[in-house]
């Protein structure tokens, strides 16, 4: 595979071994080994509370694993946070639109975790950020105010801006969700030039029709791995089964009537 | 009597010409902390902060310590309570800044009624800064002058910090230092604030310029300045009215923040509210 100059030349992205995560004593991940290689697209699967955010809050380094580790790249995943190598592209509701910041600020955010303590952008960032909004379409549009960006747009400023990082691994939330189907195929074919490049992604989501049309592999989760491999495989009757708690697969494109083990919120650090 | 006389005649007057480069120098840096406050949506924690500062002035001024240095500790300590409360029980968010603020206010209240003879409850409530002493704008000075520095060397790391903290986190930046940071120095300016306008009232030069400036633009650096100018105009032209009119200082200037902000609100080009209506 012909990898992109600027990243790094490391056949494995992601390596979970045994990572075990609780809040407050209730568990939320448990003994979760997984080895994602560059240039792949991975679906991550699983109902709301399975795991899904805790696991890449782990892959950001948020929360402290009370057991196992993670390496991305190859290196301590610390190490690999320090070079911009995780990017997290956030779901549109959290958001703020209306913060006064214009488009070409946000993607050079990209480039903070490089520079010095002033976060003077040099001619190297400002060559980044044009590149990558270049690469997403979006460079006549870079004085836009967000909020002035369409909902397709706004999506793809922030793959801008995961791009301007240099990110080899992308964390992406839910990105399909209220996305029209115009944008999505925009979306997936650069996904495809991401992964044509080495970058592997991976893709958080509920919806069952996105992941089988354009992930190579898939991660049922549930607590922990129920299942992981190509996604031909994995995505049998009977592990989907296992996934959503035996509930029909039609209905699991809305996961609050998929009745899950433990239905609800996501356990999250701040809340009890 | 013509308009140069009224704007010169107060000059004469050493207290008002402190007064007024206290205050349009306390509103200024008021102004651009005002703009991190609308943006985070801290606006009751600055209320919160600013009331509970309110004992550590007072045992500040009774031990002949810094008032900064009273003002600072309880101010991050009130904070620290909210967030310990806030995470060990069940009570939501607003309640808990409710019952400390609170509580924090009724302490430094008891306490001054013990040292009363040192320090008047009307200057820390309502302000004091046509009487303000030597030792106070000293103070005053040093603390906006350090607030100032603060926000400008960390200018672009608060945006980001106030935008996403998450990816802030993701690539490395120390979003729990930025955190406290704005905490310390909302503390310090609440202080700076208390000069001018009170404890009461401090939360309108934590809010109101920042409010104000919000409607008007989609643009971080011009926030900061409109923000600045509004606050700096409505100390200065605050001050002068209360002069004329021999009314209170404090409430004139927050008059005019407010008035400034209708304005705003009503007439702003694209986000008040007849632009909006003509839509």
């Amino acid at each position: 595979m012909a990898s992109h100059p600027d990243l790094p030349p490391s056949a494995e992205r992601i390596r979970v071994s045994h990572l075990c995560v609780s809040y407050h004593g209730v568990v939320a991940l448990h003994d979760v080994t997984l080895t994602v290689k560059a240039g792949i697209i991975c679906g991550l699967v699983g109902t709301n509370g399975a795991g899904k955010s805790t696991l890449f809050k782990a892959l950001m380094g948020f929360v402290r694993p009370s057991q196992g580790e993670i390496s991305i790249n190859g290196l301590p995943l610390r190490q690999s946070l320090r070079r911009q190598a995780v990017a997290y592209v956030p779901q549109m509701e959290s958001v703020d639109w209306n913060f006064p910041i214009h488009v070409a600020n946000v993607v050079m955010m990209g480039r903070y975790g490089g520079m010095n303590l002033l976060r003077i952008p040099g001619r190297d960032d400002h060559r980044a950020v044009r590149e990558s909004l270049e690469r997403v379409e979006l460079w006549p549009l870079r004085h836009r105010q967000i909020g002035e960006l369409s909902g397709g747009q706004r999506k793809r400023a922030f793959l801008a801006r995961a791009l301007a990082q240099g990110a080899s691994v992308l964390l992406l939330d839910e990105p399909f969700a209220g996305v029209d189907i115009r944008t999505e195929r925009l979306m997936i074919t650069l996904f495809q030039q991401f992964r044509a490049e080495g970058r592997t992604l991976l893709i958080s989501t509920h919806d069952l029709s996105h992941v089988t049309g354009f992930c190579d592999e898939v991660v049922l989760i549930n607590k922990t791995v129920l299942a992981y491999g190509d996604t031909s495989e994995v995505f049998t009757e009977e592990n989907l089964a296992r996934t959503f708690g035996g509930s029909p697969a039609q209905r699991l494109t809305s996961p609050s009537l998929a009745p899950g083990p433990e239905p609800g919120r996501e356990p999250s650090g701040s809340e009890r | 009597m013509d308009p140069l006389s009224w704007l010169l005649e107060p000059l004469r007057h050493d207290f008002m010409v402190r007064a007024l480069l206290v205050s349009a120098l306390v509103a200024g840096v008021c102004g651009v902390l005002s703009c991190f406050m609308n943006l985070k949506g801290w606006a009751l924690m600055g209320d919160a902060v600013s009331h509970a500062v309110m004992p550590g002035v007072v045992i500040a001024y009774a031990l002949n310590l810094p008032f900064a240095l009273g003002a600072f500790v309880f101010g991050v300590g009130s904070v620290a309570a909210i967030g310990y409360i806030k995470q060990a029980t069940r009570i939501k968010e607003d309640a808990v800044i409710g019952l400390v603020f609170t509580g924090f206010f009724a302490l430094g209240l008891t306490l001054i009624s013990k040292v009363r003879s040192t320090i008047d409850l009307t200057h820390i409530l309502f302000g004091n800064v046509l009487g303000i002493s030597g030792d106070d704008i000293r103070q005053t000075v040093l603390i906006s002058v350090l607030v100032l520095v603060l926000l400008l060397l960390f200018r672009r790391d608060l945006i980001l910090f106030c935008f996403d903290p998450t990816h802030a986190r993701s690539i490395g930046v120390n979003t729990g230092f930025l955190h406290y940071l704005l905490l310390s120095v909302l503390s310090l300016a609440a202080v700076a604030g208390l000069q001018t306008v009170g404890i009461i009232l401090v939360v309108a030069m934590l809010v109101t310029p920042g409010a104000t400036a919000y409607l008007l633009t989609d643009r971080f650096d011009r926030m900061t300045w409109i923000a600045i100018g509004s606050a700096v105009l409505s100390s200065v032209l605050g001050i002068y009215w209360s002069y004329w009119m021999d009314a209170s200082t404090a409430g004139c200037i927050v008059l005019v923040q407010t008035g400034l902000f209708l304005l705003s609100f009503l007439f702003a080009p694209r986000h008040g509210l007849l632009a909006q209506q003509r839509r």
